[in-house]
């Protein structure tokens, strides 16, 4: 029988998940291999360099630059406070002398005699990285990081904003072709994540947003709404350092589009449980899909992993069209005929043949089909 | 491959080189474009100037330019020092200041540099390579600031005076540590090493060796662009100079809705024959964006991927046009009829007037459905002035063409012309300012059946048949216009068909005219898709 592979999000009631948490320059790893951790436990953490300030002791002073270096009255690295005296001129004769104030606090990061400037380097930044998810250590990346194990619900999306939160999962729609509208959301949804349905509009998201409500979940959402929130076009899909408070996450598609059932069930089925929920999205080399996590170590099922044989089409799979003209729409493969097929576009592709939901047949591009997974 | 070639090729898992008799390759080669391609920063002290020549020399090396610092940026000082910390790029490029000239300001980029103290993108555990190549008297004073925490190298000075610009060293010096550094991050690389006979060379910097290749070889102008999927690159040589640009989110998937946020909705739908929604059309171009493997399958929606890959390709090349000029800061001497010409220092090399090849690649143009379709989307896009000859690379062969021609220079010009091309044929547009009605051109062609005549109308556009052979052509412009042998000159010349055939485009050049008026617009490209066999059916399309 004839098979074809299709792009998939992964939708798993119960899997291992890793999750590799990394500083983004070396510092100190507070856990060792074994350590049970919770979401918001800090793991690791590390100091930014300070902000610098470049100063123009040169010019300020009126000497020349090479008279830098003797002019100074701090060593280097010495640590300096906001209006201190750091540098003073010779004068004439010892008077008349002029004198520079740091204007930050710090330290003297450098001096040089060519340029005439000093730098004074700002307190360091301190970063540090939380678990994210509930689980155990099961490597310790020496001053880089950890890796967290843990097992439980795994439901990626197609595109997110917005990072890391996590809350309480909350079903607002009664079905996953339901709209999520304003008046379903109220002060009572703060702090949590809601499930939604087929589509959200911006006064929606924005009402969510105002409440507290730390991350929402739709099928579709427009685009021009999704450029409203960022303030710019979202021209490529990268995404996740935005600072909007609330996650969004869109299951689907641009569009009005019912969320796919197995998503929709998987996740009400856990409503009220403790979720952490990612917006972070990179849709080019090492794709990341935003994703909502439900931790649950201690139930004892049996864990099911994601397997790319999954997503291989074959007579009778159930597929949903991903593109124009009969994008959202839920059918059955009939056949997958070998030879390539000339479309409407004249594109010379490999197809599928579709049995729809009412009784309709078309040929599909395969590129164009998703697999559902039940 | 085997398969393909019928020839064994590989012994267990190596491959058998050299030749022995029937099996085996003379030379295994590759480029890479691993980890999303080689990440450049660059450094002048003057923007337009050394910083221009630095963020040259890091595109024909086949880099990405994350950002160019420069002394005169507009920024202050803890902003620079913030981007730098932000970006991680793989390498840097510093240069500023002539060779003797002062040497305060680069030393300054390099204190900054040093304040920012910055890390590779991969890997932590080493140095970031920064390259100095400006002033030889602030090497002592560079070395003293950056020696310690990156990884210094020294080459010869980018912008050794100002008349002169010398990118060699740097480009070599960064293929390099791209081997050295960049790829040795990426998994597999050792394997990789160990098979090839020649240098991995960073994908577009192989795509620039070959087009430079061929304008050499045929001393003609030449235009190359490759449309990706998030990026494009637009190669040219003109007076014999090589300029790569890189429109780092100009794409037909990943980047598709930027393409949309930068051209307007407007200048997308100008290309569309029928009326759309805007909220629709975004809906649409954003679901390409996030499935970016999905197919046109309907012809609407291939004219809609067409009409957004002409605003690709239209705003990469003007991105280029800025970038492709003559050195600027440079004192030349002027004589009473320069005076006249009203030219400059840092004026654009391009001139479509002396373009002589138009060459298209990337799946949008090699894999459209009718190869007229390549030829519009090209024309459309870059309007070609006089004659052009356009073509598309088959099957994306540049890049491995491009190190081929370091190695066997006359193979691979040979397997370009015969095997990579496939020529569409040849564009012939009069520039001018035109009137409505006006005849733009009287045209003679001797084609291998006979000798074809005609007139072409202000507006038209005309597709006429032809193989590709040298064809001799006798073309006179209409009043006012010039077709290549000046205003109002006729040119004898001989020109080549192609696949698709000679396209007399009548629709003006400087300025290029389109209908304003949606209905007049539309049926104005239904008239065009008929005459040049765009697309078939238009007027069953049901929309």
């Amino acid at each position: 029988m004839s098979r074809s592979y299709t792009p998939g999000l992964k939708i798993l009631a119960r899997t291992k998940i890793i999750k590799k948490r990394r500083l983004p320059m070396k510092g100190n790893v507070q856990l060792k291999v074994g350590d049970i951790v919770k979401s918001d436990q800090i793991v690791a953490s590390t100091e930014l360099p300070g902000n610098v300030q470049m100063l123009n002791v040169a010019n300020k002073l009126n000497i020349e630059p090479e008279n830098v270096p003797e002019c100074m009255l701090v060593e280097l690295d010495e640590t300096i406070s906001k209006g201190q005296i750091i540098a003073e001129s010779k004068g004439i004769f010892g008077m008349f002398k002029s004198q520079l104030k740091s204007p930050i606090d710090g330290t003297l990061a450098n001096v040089s005699e060519i340029t005439g400037q000093a730098i004074l380097s700002g307190p360091p930044i301190p970063v540090e990285v939380d678990a994210y998810t509930s689980g155990i250590i099961t490597e310790v990346e020496d001053e880089e990081g950890v890796t967290i194990e843990t097992e439980g619900v795994l439901a990626q999306g197609i595109l997110g904003i917005g990072g890391e939160n996590r809350g309480i999962l909350k079903v607002v729609t009664s079905s996953r072709n339901d709209e999520l509208t304003i008046e379903m959301i109220n002060e009572s949804h703060k702090g949590m994540i809601l499930l939604g349905g087929s589509f959200m509009n911006l006064d929606t998201f924005n009402h969510a947003k105002e409440i507290g409500v730390v991350g929402i979940v739709s099928g579709g959402f427009d685009y021009p709404d999704l450029s409203k929130i960022l303030g710019y076009s979202l021209g490529v899909a990268i995404t996740g350092s935005e600072k909007i408070g609330t996650s969004l996450i869109i299951t689907e598609g641009f569009g009005r589009i019912g969320m796919a059932e197995r998503t929709y069930a998987l996740l009400s089925s856990n409503e009220g449980k403790f979720a952490s929920i990612n917006g972070s999205t990179q849709i080019r080399a090492g794709v990341i899909r935003p994703e909502i996590l439900i931790p649950d170590e201690l139930s004892n099922g049996e864990c099911i992993e994601f397997k790319e044989a999954d997503l291989a089409i074959s007579d009778g799979s159930l597929i949903r069209v991903i593109r124009a003209p009969y994008f959202g729409r839920v059918g059955t493969v009939k056949s997958l005929p070998p030879e390539l097929k000339k479309m409407e576009s004249e594109t010379m592709v490999r197809v599928a043949e579709i049995e729809f939901e009412d009784g309709t047949f078309e040929i599909i591009p395969r590129a164009n089909l998703e697999m559902i997974l039940t | 491959m085997e398969e393909l070639s019928n020839r064994k090729l590989l012994d267990g898992e190596n491959i058998i080189s050299p030749t022995q008799g029937e099996t085996g390759v003379d030379i295994y080669i590759s480029t890479s474009s691993a980890g999303g391609g080689l990440q450049m920063m660059v450094g002048g002290v003057v923007k337009s100037m050394t910083g221009e020549s630095a963020q040259r020399a890091a595109l024909g090396a086949g880099a990405i330019v994350m950002d160019v610092l420069a002394s005169n940026d507009g920024r202050m000082y803890h902003e620079k020092v913030q981007r730098i910390r932000q970006l991680r790029p793989d390498m840097i490029l510093l240069s500023g200041g002539i060779d003797g000239g002062t040497v305060t300001h680069v030393v300054e980029l390099a204190e900054i540099l040093e304040a920012a103290n910055p890390k590779p993108r991969l890997g932590m555990n080493y140095k970031l390579p920064v390259i100095y190549a400006g002033n030889k008297n602030a090497r002592e004073p560079i070395k003293e600031r950056l020696g310690k925490i990156t990884d210094l190298i020294t080459v010869d000075n980018i912008r050794p005076t100002l008349e002169e610009e010398n990118l060699q060293p740097s480009r070599d010096k960064i293929h390099d540590l791209f081997m050295e550094h960049v790829m040795a991050q990426a998994p597999g690389y050792k394997k990789l090493m160990n098979w090839t006979d020649a240098p991995i060379m960073p994908t577009p910097g192989a795509v620039g060796e070959i087009i430079k290749k061929i304008a050499d070889a045929e001393n003609i102008s030449v235009v190359g662009v490759d449309i990706g999927g998030a990026t494009t690159d637009v190669f040219s040589v003109f007076q014999r100079q090589f300029n790569r640009t890189v429109s780092a989110n100009l794409g037909m998937s990943y980047s598709v809705c930027n393409v949309l946020a930068e051209s307007g909705f407007d200048n997308v739908a100008r290309w569309v024959p029928f009326d759309m929604d805007e909220t629709e059309l975004t809906n649409r171009i954003g679901n390409k964006m996030i499935r970016p493997t999905t197919i046109p399958q309907s012809l609407e929606a291939l004219i809609i991927e067409q009409a957004i890959a002409r605003e690709a390709l239209r705003l990469s090349f003007e991105q280029h046009k800025e970038f492709a000029v003559q050195l600027k800061g440079v004192q030349t001497e002027r004589t009473i009829s320069d005076a006249f010409e009203q030219t400059s220092s840092g004026e654009t090399l391009v001139n479509l007037m002396e373009l002589d090849m138009l060459v298209g690649s990337g799946g949008v143009l090699s894999h459209a459905p009718r190869r007229h379709q390549a030829g519009r989307m090209l024309i459309d896009a870059f309007l070609p002035e006089g004659i052009t000859q356009l073509a598309v690379d088959s099957i994306f062969m540049m890049p491995q063409l491009g190190i081929l021609s370091t190695i066997h220079p006359a193979a691979a010009v040979e397997v370009f012309e015969k095997d990579c091309l496939i020529r569409l044929g040849t564009c012939i547009a009069p520039v001018g300012k035109a009137k409505s009605d006006q005849i733009m051109l009287h045209y003679e062609i001797t084609l291998p059946e006979g000798v074809i005549s005609g007139e072409l109308k202000f507006g038209e556009l005309k597709l006429i048949p032809a193989p590709f052979e040298s064809l001799k052509a006798k073309l006179t412009p209409g009043k006012g216009l010039d077709v290549g042998a000046g205003k109002n000159e006729l040119l004898e010349t001989n020109i080549y068909g192609g696949v698709v055939g000679i396209i007399l485009d009548g629709r003006g050049r400087q300025p290029f005219h389109l209908e304003d008026n949606t209905e007049n617009r539309v049926s104005q490209l239904k008239e065009w898709s008929e005459e040049t066999g765009e697309y078939p059916r238009l007027e069953n399309l049901n929309v």
